[in-house]
């Protein structure tokens, strides 16, 4: 129960530090106006700039200043953007639910490919299949999620035309996205899962099993898999952040229409309300999400629920 | 042997806070020490014995105030190191030093032995020179039976007894009057066990050195041990000289331990009567009240169980902390079973 | 039908050897000597390779001027978007084509070896450094110090690092300086932490209680008696960090927020050919490539690093 309370304390000071740097981003440079108002600040007089100053309120201390971001924040106001004609916050709310969908597909797509060929992997050790799947998830590391992105759309987009290179509607859409982003997971994990049961096969509790004369299999599975599979989840966990942060690359280059490619096309309209509207949508998902696994972790642990 | 005590120590306490809660609230204490009153003459060894967990290697530690003890008096040539900061610790720690228990952990596996050895000459000033440092290592290593040119190599190159001695070379490097060993042979297998409590005596002999030496095994104890005390959660039991300790034990405790060490005669072996304790030690952090043995002594009384006895010279200088010593002495449990209990 | 023969190896790609088998005892590991270092590389023949495709970007980093046959900045629209193994009027051969502005782009990839590296390099020195002593101060001293350190650490994490990357280098614009620094600063959580709990689980070994009991003052005991034995993790951690801060690099510079256009950068190569893929994908190829086998590389080592140093690193890291 401790654990719990502890937990949620250290989730109420995370966001307040997640507020202050993305207060913290747009002073930067230290003026603020300039960041806003961008290039159009070249053809503007110092007289005007400073009337935008005064109008944006970036006059006033910064303790005043962030006061009334929380405020507008707990509002649901993150300014507006000026190039939307909207709210920031509606125009990221808006894209959101593309990008989960996106994020929760390559989730999917990852466990469902890495743990079991992590497994197989670790049973056929140090056989062909094991090389195999082990160059492959060294290969899945290394190649960078834009580059793999590039190469699918020119294979199956360009050359073979099966598949939409750009766009969302339907399910064709997402799969080289959804691909592209769990590529790296679908790799880590494998290596990981592999790992892990190879780990957990030599220990003494299996050797134990199969003394008894439990049939390979069911050692396999029921014992080793279990134990093994603790250390994946945990792993798992931060896999979320991986998620959330490469969708920004992969929806750039699918043209996939979630809070990463609006992001990014803020930034190169200068639309900074947005950019920090996302940001901090961004991250508070991340945090909250983390929060509900160290719980549930801690549920599932029981060293964690009694110990401690 | 003089008389001249060095080491005194006075109802010496170490309690272990325990935290729990979001706060990291105090709830209770570990009392690992709690109340042990002795003193150790220069030139004597001094045995501590008890099962795991009653507190020994914690005065060990408390004594040199590795940790610093909750209360009570550490006095060092008169000097309470208790009442000491940090820097005049530190200075003394010149003149007291520890050898410890498991030789696979106790030395650096990234430095040499030779660095190892030298560290404390470097921190204490007492070398003024490479070279001299130099040659102070090797007459250790020599003095302690080490091939000196060993020197360059890992701790992780050495057996266990070897790396034993590179620990009493570096307990050795200030040319300390005390030294706590801390179950120095604990972790060595049996023959090696001899050659390194040979090396502690001689070096004792020859160096006029004064050994806190704590253990387990009590055969070796008495072996090595001028006075031997017997500790039990945290509180002394027994306190006398090593021979008197094991032909006349006083407290039910030490009659137990001593019953439990076999004799290398099978058929005298097979008459004598073991005291089996029954039960469970209890837990440092919730003490039984009144006598802290009386959950386990099979002469317990109710007096026993309120009372805590005071530590106390039974005999001349045979000190006790049990209310029935005296009639219990030469009592045989089987006589016990006879008596009264209440 | 049994599954397992023989003892499991560390990885397919590092040497078989018994020695990985037998767990040290202590808490930290003892150093080897360089023969033995030498002896086990030359065993992996992936380790080799990557050591070779490593030398190449080095080197092809370092001397980028005297290889390159062109300069990198130099335009010339009249030959912009030509194929590879284009000859233009003076007789000078692009063997690997020209880009939306008439750059050779062997040479552009040739000196963008030198900006991933110097990019991966410097930044895991500035995180490395970070990370290092705040784990240190961390782990060693605790309390109020700990809990602060850690709040940092939880509220950096909470921020996807590419994310962070991206957002800050947008508000600062972009340049070489900014993004080792951006990438730099936030990269040393890893480090923190990692060293944090490697001081925890150290801290208790004895030697460390027979150095205070000698009287060695703290601030030596840190860094004379702990700080040795911790390098290994953060070896290993460095070499992964390198790599992923290349990749970093090569990602910012493609959304147009890591280094300027103009620098030549595996990354900025990659941006000009994307409105071109399926035109002229001498653009993306070759860049992509390069990027994947210095990576590639940089992991296989970093895999190879990790179980020559300690075996035991498989649980903590990775």
């Amino acid at each position: 129960m401790s654990y719990v309370i502890r937990r949620l304390l250290q989730s109420i000071i995370v966001v307040f530090g997640v507020s202050i740097v993305a207060f913290g981003m747009l002073f930067l440079t230290g003026d603020p106006t300039e960041v806003i108002l961008g290039e159009a600040t070249d053809r503007m007089t110092v007289d005007q700039i400073e009337e935008y100053r005064v109008k944006m309120g970036f006059d006033r201390p910064w303790f005043v200043q962030y006061g009334s971001f929380v405020w507008n924040a707990l509002h649901g106001d993150f300014g507006y953007s000026f190039i939307r004609h909207q709210p920031a916050f509606q125009v990221i709310m808006e894209k959101l639910p593309a990008t989960i969908t996106l994020a929760a597909v390559a989730f999917v797509i990852s466990l469902v490919i890495s743990i079991p060929l992590g497994v197989l992997s670790a049973i056929r050790a140090h056989k062909p299949v094991d090389h195999v799947a082990t160059v492959l998830a060294l290969v899945g590391q290394s190649i960078p999620s834009f580059w793999l992105g590039i190469l699918l759309i020119l294979l199956f987009g360009v050359e073979l035309k099966w598949l939409p290179i750009s766009g969302s509607g339907t399910w064709a859409h997402m799969i080289m996205p959804a691909i592209t982003l769990a590529a790296f997971p679908i790799a880590r994990n494998m290596r990981l899962t592999r790992s892990s049961m190879l780990d957990f096969m030599q220990r003494d509790f299996t050797r134990t099993a199969r003394a008894k004369g439990i049939a390979e299999s069911r050692v396999v599975y029921a014992h080793v898999l279990r134990n093994a599979l603790l250390p994946i989840v945990t792993a798992i966990g931060l896999e979320l952040g991986f998620l959330l942060g490469g969708s920004v690359i992969t929806e750039t280059i699918f043209g996939w229409p979630g809070v990463g490619r609006e992001i990014v096309a803020a930034i190169g309209s200068k639309d900074f309300y947005v950019v920090q509207a996302g940001v901090i949508v961004l991250a508070l998902i991340f945090a909250g999400v983390n929060l509900l696994i160290d719980l549930a972790y801690s549920w599932i642990d029981p060293r964690i629920r009694y110990g401690s | 042997m003089n008389d001249e005590v060095l080491v005194q120590v006075k109802d010496l306490k170490m309690h272990f806070p325990i935290r729990t809660g979001v706060l990291n609230r105090t709830v209770g204490a570990i009392k690992a020490v709690d109340g042990i009153t002795f003193d150790i003459a220069k030139g004597e060894t001094l045995g501590l014995v008890g099962e795991s967990g009653c507190g020994k290697t914690t005065a060990g530690r408390s004594i040199l105030q590795l940790y610093r003890p909750t209360a009570g008096e550490v006095a060092f040539r008169g000097n309470d190191l208790a009442r000491q900061g940090p820097d005049s610790i530190r200075r003394a720690r010149r003149h007291m030093q520890m050898i410890f228990q498991d030789p696979y952990a106790s030395l650096n596996p990234h430095m040499r032995v030779g660095e190892i050895i030298a560290r404390p000459l470097r921190v204490h000033g007492i070398t003024k020179s490479r070279r001299e440092e130099k040659e102070m290592v090797a007459d250790l290593m020599a003095k302690v039976g080490l091939n000196v040119s060993f020197r360059d190599r890992f701790p992780h190159e050495f057996s266990g007894g070897q790396r034993q001695r590179i620990g009493i070379a570096r307990a050795l490097a200030t040319s300390p009057d005390f030294i706590v060993c801390d179950e120095p042979i604990s972790a060595l297998d049996v023959s090696i066990q001899a050659q390194i409590i040979n090396l502690l005596e001689q070096l004792r002999e020859e160096l006029g050195l004064t050994y806190l030496f704590i253990a387990h095994d009590l055969s070796m104890v008495r072996y090595i041990s001028t006075r031997v005390g017997v500790m039990y959660l945290g509180k002394m039991m027994e306190l006398t000289g090593s021979d008197e300790l094991y032909q006349h034990p006083l407290h039910p405790y030490t009659k137990a331990l001593l019953s439990a060490i076999p004799i290398p005669d099978p058929p005298l072996e097979r008459q004598r009567q073991r005291i089996l304790l029954e039960g469970d030690l209890p837990s440092p952090a919730n003490p039984p009240p009144g006598c802290k043995f009386s959950t386990r002594c099979p002469f317990a009384t109710d007096h026993c169980r309120t009372v805590e006895p005071e530590f106390r010279e039974a005999t001349p200088r045979h000190w006790v902390a049990c209310h029935y010593a005296e009639a219990l002495d030469g009592v045989t449990p089987g006589q016990a079973k006879g008596m009264t209990r209440q | 039908m049994t599954l397992i023969q023989h003892p499991p190896q560390a990885d397919a790609f590092s040497p078989a050897d018994e020695e990985l088998l037998v767990q040290p005892p202590a808490a930290t590991t003892a150093p080897a000597s360089k023969s033995q270092f030498l002896r086990r590389l030359l065993r992996s023949k992936a380790a080799l390779l990557s050591v070779f495709i490593l030398l190449v970007v080095t080197v092809a980093a370092i001397t980028a001027q005297w290889i390159a046959p062109n300069d990198p900045y130099a335009i010339k629209l009249i030959q912009r978007l030509k194929p590879p193994g284009y000859h233009n009027s003076a007789g000078v051969t692009f063997w690997l084509g020209t880009d939306t502005l008439g750059r050779d782009v062997l040479s552009r990839i040739i000196y963008g070896a030198r900006v991933s590296l110097t990019v991966g390099i410097s930044a895991v020195v500035i995180s490395g450094t970070v990370g290092l002593l705040v784990g240190l101060l961390s782990g060693y001293f605790g309390g109020v110090i700990d809990d602060i350190f850690m709040r940092i650490c939880d509220i950096q994490l909470s921020f996807p690092t590419i994310l962070l990357a991206l957002t800050i280098m947008a508000v600062l614009g972009s340049g070489l300086d900014k993004l080792i620094l951006v990438l730099g600063l936030t990269g040393w959580v890893q480090y923190a932490r990692i060293v944090r709990s490697q001081v925890l689980s150290i801290k208790t070994d004895e030697f460390v209680l027979a150095a205070r009991a000698t009287g060695e003052r703290q601030w030596r005991i840190l860094f004379q008696h702990i700080l040795p034995n911790i390098w290994s993790p953060i070896i290993v951690i460095a070499s992964f960090t390198v790599a992923s801060n290349i990749v970093a690099e090569a990602s910012l510079s493609f959304l147009g927020v890591g280094v300027p256009p103009s620098v030549p950068s595996w990354g900025t190569i990659l941006a000009d050919g994307r409105q071109y893929i399926g035109v002229a994908d001498w653009l993306t190829i070759p860049a992509g490539l390069a990027i994947s086998l210095t990576v590639l590389a940089i992991n296989i080592l970093g895999d190879w690093l990790r179980d020559y140093l300690d075996p035991r690193l498989k649980n903590i890291l990775q």
